[in-house]
């Protein structure tokens, strides 16, 4: 371990991973491709799980219903880029990220308003009881997905991406699609930002404190019920953004698109450790660069190598590469 | 700090009437599924009947776990679903006969044990939230694969199969002066009842263990464990190793329904032994009849089964009146039955968390 | 002299056990004052009932003239009561700056403060900028009462705080007791009969959730014949 550790210790695996990769697919470009494909892929993964793990961490809240906040961001952002469509294909940039961004701040706003009337009806009455919460926030995911299915109804629905994001640079013989880099750069900024707030700022203490000792956060004087919701909401809110973009990257949605992005997010938080931001990004970066690269190579073990490389983790380490330590 | 040394716990106050009113239920419950195919001689009312006596064993099964142990998993469909491909692949492949049932449930079995052992071993040492996310990717994991090995598994469509001759309807199990199947109250007793008996005496008999199981000092055993989880490690109780056992157990049980099911049926897919849906209805079924007293799993079955037809048939009146109303006309349309479902699922587990049967006797319900 | 905290019959519950059954007691303002009991007697939850991290079934809790009985944890601390408990509740990851930072209201550190917290625990300011679960024991428990008084506290709970700590240190501990309760009142709930006589004013004795007895330290400590009576379960701590 100590070899490891002094050359970047666990955040060497998703580089580990990637050398693997390499010598399997032995094509430089379409192993350029499919690491790129991974990493934005990853990133978006990363905005979903941050939330759920940041909530588990602080309030010891297991989120079920974490992934309707995906599946109605993405339909949300599906919503405004149709109505905004003229400014979609303009020809100006200008329009077309502002329809982009007024897509994506959609969804994002009513993930945190969403999130918080979740906060304060589903969950504030069962916290510190596992088994309902369990069984009330997945309650609540099947009210969500019907709701879901009630308002745009059954049948896949198609997403526009604005003008300026489609189509692909072409750099040698790799080709890479712009659309993932803009997803990879706002995962990566979402990221930066989330450093911040953690590291540099009172609040951002309170919640890792919060996330050690809750009880002791409380008996220094501070409403930790308050912060729960201001947490609840940011997570929420980063759900709802991830299933935007998601929405962006796929170009087709269905009511089925929370529930399978679910399993990858639990993945990725189990494999990252509950409760922490870096672990979140580690795992999904793993997962996101596992998905594209079996893919590649075995399109049918997908989804089951990363269930793979979970169980390999799991008892290599029973809590997750980086979990938050617990006071 | 010994809390027990302090003073006594307090009593549960014991209702007598409820108690016998849950118990006179299930025994009628019990009387009608024993004949049910003299009293609802259609067949559409068998299909309901052995669905019922399958997922009786089924829901109770996932009541070991959640409602006696405190382990919440969402993977109980995985090994009803490995019971039951394990049956269809075997029938598929080796033809109609009890040694196909035999070869393919005990490779399920065996499946099943070890996914169980693995997955109990590798994280029921760590809080049982853990638990149930693994379980959560485990299930989904095996719901991709089922699909995709369309070669062994008929991916969505499933796989259709004979079955041995003796439970099919054209079986005659007795035969009359004319050499015509007998009838009793005008009831032909051929393979079909064969069938159904096979199904109800099963399940019966898997029903029995577990209301003998959760009796066992086993049972008492989990109780301390899900009350008081380092109290009982304390006193010397190996936690992980009980509750992997409990997993292990329950997940057997459940791939025998899965077996049954797959006899039953004469076809095995997604929808009807794996799907997400079915572990959303095990779970109503248990929070709804009343976790921890295993009698709940037979109300529990019942009234979700009859909602499940009458909930349409209201809905469906609801949204002929509505027809008008934009919103409204689409949340009652009988396709939604599903979110109504979920919302009085919620409402039970903020109010009535002991689940009916629990509630009638006065449990207290306990974390 | 008049009270800072006064319990009035109070009764605690924790899940179905009766834990407290009817505590009644007077802290005066100023100095030590100690809570004696062996293990489980009730004077965890006595102190965790006082906070509102346990709720009082009956009885009543005034602070000064505040009836804390069913306030908030957070609102009962802002009133100017600290509380160290058992475990110290250090936020590990966190480093000692942080610790502190947390637990002064304003996020600043006053200069004179913090100069008498490094003048009584030296290896705060040495280990200031180290993460807190590198410290010792005994580093950590000083690490949890300089949080309880970087700030102006008018009452501080802390409990058991010698617990597991080396003789050396205790000796330490009692020296700083002395210092911090020349400005605030201290209610100590302790096991070691040895280290509260060294402090109290004081003392009240707890047992089975009633309080036992009531008095001056320096009398328990005169009397052996009432100390064999009162503290012969906790003997195994002298």
């Amino acid at each position: 371990m100590g070899s490891l550790d002094r050359i970047g210790g666990v955040y060497l695996l998703p580089v580990i991973l990637a050398l693997i990769a390499f010598v399997f697919i032995g094509q430089p470009s379409s192993w350029a491709t499919l690491t790129v494909a991974g990493l934005s892929m990853g990133m978006m993964i990363f905005l979903m799980a941050s939330g759920l793990s940041l909530i588990f961490g602080l309030m010891d809240v297991l989120n079920f219903g974490h992934s309707a906040f995906v599946s109605f961001g993405a339909f949300i952002a599906a919503t405004v880029l149709a109505a905004l469509g003229g400014w979609l294909v303009a020809d100006s940039a200008f329009l077309n990220i502002a329809a982009l961004f007024a897509a994506i701040g959609a969804a994002t706003a009513f993930g945190a308003v969403a999130g918080w009337a979740f906060e304060r009806v589903i969950v504030k009455p069962v916290y510190k009881d596992h088994l309902r919460q369990i069984l009330i926030t997945m309650g609540a995911l099947i009210v969500a997905e019907q709701l879901i299915l009630a308002i745009w109804g059954g049948v896949p629905i198609q997403v526009q991406r604005p003008a300026i994001l489609t189509g692909s640079i072409i750099l040698g013989d790799v080709s890479i699609e712009i659309y993932r880099v803009f997803a990879f750069l706002l995962g990566l900024a979402v990221y930066v930002g989330l450093y911040l707030v953690l590291n540099r700022t009172r609040l951002g203490l309170l919640i890792r404190a919060g996330v050690e000792n809750r009880e002791m956060v409380e008996a220094l004087g501070f409403r930790i019920d308050r912060l729960f919701v201001g947490v609840f909401m940011a997570g929420s809110a980063l759900a709802a953004m991830g299933g935007s973009m998601w929405a962006g990257y796929q170009g087709l949605i269905t009511p089925a698109i929370g529930g399978e992005l679910m399993i990858l997010v639990f993945i990725v938080v189990i494999i990252g450790g509950l409760g922490s931001i870096q672990g979140s990004l580690l795992g999904a970066i793993l997962v996101g660069l596992m998905a594209n690269y079996v893919a590649f190579l075995a399109p049918k073990l997908s989804l089951a190598s990363n269930m793979l490389l979970m169980m390999a983790i799991l008892l290599w380490r029973p809590y997750g590469l980086k979990p938050a330590a617990k006071g | 700090m010994t809390y027990a040394a302090i003073s006594s716990p307090s009593t549960p106050r014991r209702v007598p009437a409820g108690r016998l009113a849950v118990y006179a239920v299930v025994l009628a419950i019990g009387l009608a599924l024993a004949f049910a195919p003299f009293l609802f001689p259609d067949v559409r009312a068998q299909e309901v009947a052995a669905r019922i006596c399958i997922f009786i064993v089924l829901v109770a099964s996932y009541d070991l776990l959640i409602g006696y142990t405190g382990i919440v998993s969402f993977a109980h469909t995985m090994f009803f679903g490995l019971g039951a491909y394990g049956t269809a692949i075997a029938l598929k492949a080796m033809g109609p006969s009890f040694t196909a049932i035999l070869v393919g449930g005990g490779a399920g079995l065996v499946a099943t044990l070890v996914l169980a052992l693995l997955i109990g071993l590798l994280s029921l040492r760590v809080k049982a939230i853990f638990f149930a996310m693994v379980t959560l990717a485990a299930a989904s994991v095996m719901l991709v694969l089922a699909s995709q090995l369309s070669d062994y598994t008929g991916g969505e469509d499933g796989i259709t199969y004979q079955i041995p001759r003796a439970f099919a309807p054209a079986f005659k199990l007795f035969e009359d002066g004319d050499g015509k199947v007998a009838r009793l109250f005008g009831v032909p007793l051929n393979g079909r009842i064969a069938a159904y008996y096979f199904v109800f005496l099963t399940s019966l008999a898997l029903f029995l263990f577990m209301l003998r199981v959760v009796a066992s000092p086993l049972g008492s055993v989990l109780k301390a464990i899900r009350e008081n989880e380092m109290r009982a490690e304390a006193i010397g109780y190996k936690v992980v190793a009980y509750r992997t056992a409990v997993f292990c157990l329950a997940a057997l049980i459940a791939a025998l329904a899965g077996i049954l099911r797959a006899v039953w049926l004469k076809y095995a897919g997604p929808d009807v032994v794996l799907s997400f849906h079915i572990m959303i209805d095990i779970l109503l079924m248990v929070v709804i009849g009343g976790m921890g007293t295993m009698v709940g799993a037979v109300i529990g079955v019942v009234v979700m089964t009859l909602a499940q037809f009458y909930l349409k048939d209201l809905m469906q009146i609801g949204a002929d009146a509505t027809a008008g109303v934009p919103v409204v006309h689409q949340l009652l349309e009988p396709d939604r039955w599903l979110l109504w479902l979920g919302v009085i699922f919620i409402l039970l587990v903020y109010f009535f968390p002991a689940g009916i049967a629990g509630t009638l006797m006065n449990k207290e319900w306990r974390r | 002299m008049t009270a800072i905290l006064r319990l009035d019959d109070v009764h605690t519950d924790i899940g179905q056990y009766h834990v407290l059954h009817g505590v009644s007691f007077d802290v005066p303002e100023g100095g030590v004052h100690v809570l004696l009991g062996r293990n489980g007697a009730g004077k965890t939850t006595t102190l965790r009932t006082v906070m509102g991290l346990w709720r009082a079934r009956k009885g009543a809790i005034v602070f000064r003239h505040h009836d804390i009985t069913a306030m908030r944890t957070p609102d009962i601390a802002r009133l100017g009561i600290a509380y160290v408990p058992e475990n110290m509740g250090i936020f590990g990851g966190l480093t000692v700056e942080e610790n502190m930072r947390l637990a002064s209201a304003s996020g600043e550190f006053d200069k004179d403060r913090l100069a008498r917290i490094f003048s009584i625990f030296p290896a705060m300011q040495k280990f200031w900028t180290n993460q807190a679960y590198a410290l010792s024991g005994g580093q950590k428990q000083m690490l949890a009462i300089s949080r309880a008084i970087i700030e102006k506290r008018d009452l501080i709970l802390i409990d058991e705080p010698t617990k597991g700590l080396a003789p050396s240190i205790i000796r330490n501990m009692i020296d700083a007791f002395r210092e911090i309760g020349t400005e605030t009142t201290i209610l100590l709930v302790e096991q070691n009969f040895h280290f509260a006589k060294a402090l109290g004013r004081g003392v009240g004795v707890i047992e089975d959730g009633r309080i036992v007895h009531k008095g001056q330290m320096a009398d328990l400590a005169a009397d052996a014949d009432l100390q064999t009576r009162l503290l012969s379960l906790t003997a195994e701590a002298h």
